[in-house]
């Protein structure tokens, strides 16, 4: 987790421009990713996370109706940052799927039901490296050996209504794994399974990790897996980062009223956490993209909220100790 | 897999027994019966035409007759034509190939042109393309079938001298080219229809297909938008396209017989309506049966096809 | 509108084409059902009105000026082989087919109706039957099955309204036979039987109420098809019989003069074209309208 950072987004914005109107999904948000680093991009429904996921990957519909703005620098095998969001499309397929890779929350329609797990995992090999069908099969049967699943010759004619969720995940991973990315993006990878196969999941994506060297975008709105997982965090709220830090400070001293309300609200029944306090919910719901609030949108559901203050101007992202960033103008008299 | 195919032979089976009542019904019921024909012979009495229905069988009750009709039809005895006295197996067999090219070719055609015209029309949704190509078949759907025929005989056989106006062969010629030229005019109108609801269906099953998650993990994984949509979508957007088909069958037996009439094309459409005609009541009843036959092996056909073709049901 | 969910619709990567977005495509299609209906009443309105207006009649027979084009003297669309009056002969045809293809429909729905009330109200042994029956009648070709038919009846306009009524009927108790289905089972009918209500009375004041949308719809699909039918048997001879002029008769000829006559094989058919085309555009309009699931075109 030393050295440059493998991936730089800087001032990634998302909007949708639809029939009723412009809808701002998501707002300058700017982090960067050393190697063999993890970041967690945490949330609810409608923070924006799996967009900005999506725009990183430029998976987002193309035409005029979505516009992504900023820049998402990827390094080159060279050494120096290539923006992706300038590469012209036939540039940026070859490093999708080859350098960034991603996996998805639904393993059972993830996955095509009418092809072998065998051929959906030669495809990018056959493809980015142009490696005979031969030789990809090889490849991914080592693929599957190396996540996990039983009988790994076997199963790559199998198809994957015939396997389990667990299962299936792990051959999303391997499809995932198969030219060796840089960075690979999970949009909440566990949130289908059950908690034991979850933590499978978990310790062999920290495993592949440790082994490739490879980044990991993690985005999930269970903050007991960001504490197993993450190295960084970064917490959206409304399509904008809120706040953003290295775990252990921002589970040790979170500044944000969003992040202190998320903490505060998942039930402890580990002893992973040092504080001890009762469990509440954030009142109200998540503000409708197309309608936000004027200045702070976290504003009418906090309860430290100053009218007059909070409602008057969206508060900048401000620095308070070297990494620890976040988006509130009362972080300072909230402390301690 | 076995086992729903076992089920829906079945039905199938139950549906062939329904089908033959009602053939058997309709064509026994009618006013005038089996010895309409005989009652126009001049000097035809009364006890004449009682003793050839007591001769045929036709003063039983009607269940015997249907039951005795019914066992005499899985004996492989249907009957003889009354109009040659050839048995009627033979002179359907000897109709029915004609159809089945032509049915055959047609389906070809329109299903190649049906599923180009669904898919792009699926993946430029709302463009100029898809809303001619909408609003097309839904014309095409309205217009009659012998009478696009007949259009296109204007054209291309009156007006520009292409193709011929009818038949199956030249005569004098009879080489497969020569029944191709033939072919080509029936086919292209019998595709009309098929075309038509065929691209729709496909419309919609591919815009159902493209918005499902693998195909946007195919994406993201880098693959050119040509695989993600002919190997990855397509596969399955055609899937449900096999029911479609099957479906489609009585329909394209119907326009068969009504393209064979317009083009004189010697199939089993002509035939029956020549038999209705002579009152032929065996020939009739025969093709009835036949293409109601024809309709279950089809629709059991297509639900094999998808057993085998969709590895969620072949492996179960 | 985005879903707060954040789940977005991807559609395909590709060059942006011109689109007609969402609000101007509904319009297109409200346009298209309005199309379709200005040609049923306008169609309907010269097949009644028409004959009075058109100076000829048509069946007056007038061999000296027989098989003149149309637009080219003052028969407006020309004279067939008899030297009748095309138009004239067109809009008393137009009578004859709308009025056969509206009475079928009709019928063969009100059949269709209580077919599917029964079979979905009472299901099981009943509805199975029925249901089997109506998958055996539609392994026939409506066309084979209709000649069949028709070879045997007087041939009149009853007659073959009846016939055309019988081959149509069985789509319509499909759909109302699954409409009702679903409806059986929902809060407001188990609240009738609850309260005693007799089978006839749920049947024909609850469940049929609610189920008037897709029969709607069904219907105007079935007066299409039912012109359609009733010109195919009249082309092919054993429908409407001359002098009694219909769209598909005014075709059974025509062939024969394809070369020296056109107009007399495509007039008749256009006709019949515009007034299909126009109930199925209707219909389809009113499928979209009454049933807003559907949309997934």
């Amino acid at each position: 987790m030393t050295g440059p950072a493998v991936l730089e987004v800087a001032d990634l914005s998302v909007s949708f421009h639809t029939d009723a109107g412009v809808v701002p999904a998501v707002n300058d948000i700017s982090f960067a990713l050393r190697r063999g680093e993890t970041l967690a991009l945490v949330g609810e429904s409608g923070s924006g996370k799996s967009v900005t996921s999506l725009a990183i990957m430029r998976l987002t519909p193309p035409g005029a109706g979505c516009v992504v703005r900023g820049q998402v620098r990827l390094r080159e095998s060279g050494g120096a940052m290539q923006d992706l969001l300038a590469l012209p499309p036939a540039a940026m397929r070859a490093v999708r799927g080859s350098r960034i890779a991603m996996i998805f929350q639904e393993p059972m329609t993830s996955l095509n039901p009418v092809l072998t797990i065998g051929e959906q995992i030669a495809e990018p090999i056959r493809y980015h490296r142009h490696a005979t069908r031969g030789a990809a099969l090889a490849d991914a049967e080592r693929l599957l050996e190396l996540v996990g699943i039983p009988e790994p010759r076997r199963r790559l004619g199998s198809y994957p209504h015939q396997l389990s969720g667990g299962m299936r995940q792990r051959a999303m991973i391997a499809v995932a794994l198969a030219c060796d990315p840089d960075v690979l993006i999970a949009d909440e990878p566990t949130t289908a399974l059950d908690v034991t196969v979850q933590a499978q999941i978990l310790e062999l994506l920290a495993e592949l990790q440790a082994r490739t060297g490879m980044a990991m975008i993690f985005i999930t709105h269970n903050l007991g897996v960001v504490a197993e997982i993450a190295d960084q965090v970064v917490v959206m709220y409304a399509g904008r980062a809120v706040e953003q830090a290295a775990l252990p400070a921002l589970f040790g001293k979170p500044l944000m009223p969003y992040t202190r309300g998320l903490l505060r609200s998942v039930p402890r029944l580990t002893p992973l956490s040092r504080l001890r306090v009762p469990l509440t919910a954030i009142e109200g719901n998540v503000p409708d993209p197309a309608h936000l609030p004027f200045g702070c949108s976290f504003a009418p559901r906090c309860e430290h909220v100053r009218a007059g203050l909070c409602d008057a101007a969206l508060p900048p992202l401000e620095q308070t100790d070297p990494g620890h960033f976040v988006r509130c103008v009362r972080w300072r008299e909230l402390d301690g | 897999m076995s086992a729903y195919l076992l089920r829906r032979l079945g039905q199938s089976l139950i549906l062939l027994l329904i089908v033959s009542v009602i053939a058997f019904g309709v064509l026994h019921l009618a006013p005038g019966g089996p010895l309409a024909q005989f009652a126009l012979t001049p000097g035809m009495t009364q006890a004449d035409l009682a003793r050839i229905a007591h001769q045929m069988g036709l003063d039983r009750p009607l269940p015997l007759q249907y039951w005795e009709w019914f066992h005499r039809m899985l004996d492989g005895d249907w009957g003889r034509s009354y109009r040659d006295n050839q048995p009627v197996l033979a002179v359907i067999g000897g109709h029915l190939p004609a159809t089945l090219e032509l049915m055959v070719s047609s389906t070809l055609i329109a299903v190649l042109i049906g599923t180009w015209v669904g898919v792009l029309g699926a993946l430029r949704r709302y463009s100029v393309f898809d809303y001619l190509a909408t609003v097309g078949a839904m014309v095409a759907l309205s217009i009659p079938t012998f009478w696009f025929g007949l259009v296109v005989i204007y054209a291309f056989s009156v007006r520009l001298p292409w193709l011929p106006a009818g038949g199956m062969y030249t005569i004098g010629e009879g080489s497969f080219l020569d029944y191709l030229h033939h072919l080509i005019a029936p086919a292209l109108v019998l595709a009309l229809v098929t075309v038509a609801i065929w691209s729709r269906y496909m419309r919609s099953s591919m815009l159902e297909v493209i918005g499902q998650d693998y195909v946007r993990t195919a994406r993201a994984k880098g693959m050119p938008e040509r695989v993600v949509v002919l190997h990855h979508a397509l596969r399955n957007a055609l899937l449900p396209m096999i029911a479609i088909a099957g479906l489609q069958l009585p329909t394209l037996l119907g326009g068969a017989l009504v393209t064979e009439t317009v083009f004189t094309w010697p199939g089993m459409g002509r035939l029956f309506l020549d038999s209705i005609g002579y009152r032929d009541y065996p020939v009739l009843m025969g093709v009835l049966m036949v293409t109601a036959l024809l309709v279950l092996i089809g629709n059991l056909g297509a639900d094999l096809l998808y057993a085998v073709y969709d590895p969620r049901i072949r492996l179960d | 509108m985005i879903p707060a969910s954040g789940s977005i619709d991807i559609a395909a990567p590709g060059r942006a084409r011109p689109r007609l977005g969402r609000g101007t495509r509904r319009f297109v299609r409200h346009r298209l059902a309005l199309l379709g209906l200005i040609a049923i009443v306008g169609l309907a309105l010269a097949a009644a009105v028409g004959p009075y207006l058109d100076p000829y009649n048509d069946l007056h027979i007038d061999i000296l000026h027989r098989f003149a084009p149309p637009f080219s003297g003052p028969h407006l669309l020309g004279t067939d082989q008899l030297g009748r009056d095309m138009l004239a002969r067109l809009l008393m045809a137009g009578r004859v087919s709308l009025t056969v293809g509206f009475a079928a429909m009709i019928l063969s729905t009100v059949v269709g109706t209580v077919v599917g009330v029964l079979a979905g109200y009472y299901g099981g042994v009943i509805g199975a039957v029925l249901m089997r029956f109506v998958d055996a009648v539609l392994c026939f070709p409506s066309i084979f099955l209709l000649l069949a038919l028709a070879a045997f009846v007087q041939p009149n306009l009853v007659s073959i309204t009846v016939i055309i009524a019988a081959t149509a009927w069985m789509e319509v108790a499909r759909v109302v036979e699954a409409q009702i289905r679903t409806l059986r089972d929902r809060d407001f009918a188990v609240a009738a039987v609850a309260l005693g209500a007799p089978d006839r009375y749920i049947m024909f004041r609850e469940l049929i109420p609610n189920a008037v949308a897709p029969i709607v719809v069904a219907a105007t699909l079935n007066v299409a098809r039912a012109i359609l039918l009733e010109s195919y048997i009249s082309f092919l001879g054993y429908g409407i019989q001359p002098p009694v002029a219909s769209w598909g008769n005014m075709l059974n000829n025509a062939q024969d003069y394809l070369a020296t006559a056109p107009w007399l094989a495509i007039l008749p058919g256009l006709a019949i074209t515009l007034a299909v085309t126009g109930f199925n555009f209707v219909g389809d309009g009113l499928r979209d309208a009454l049933d807003p699931r559907l949309d997934g075109r």
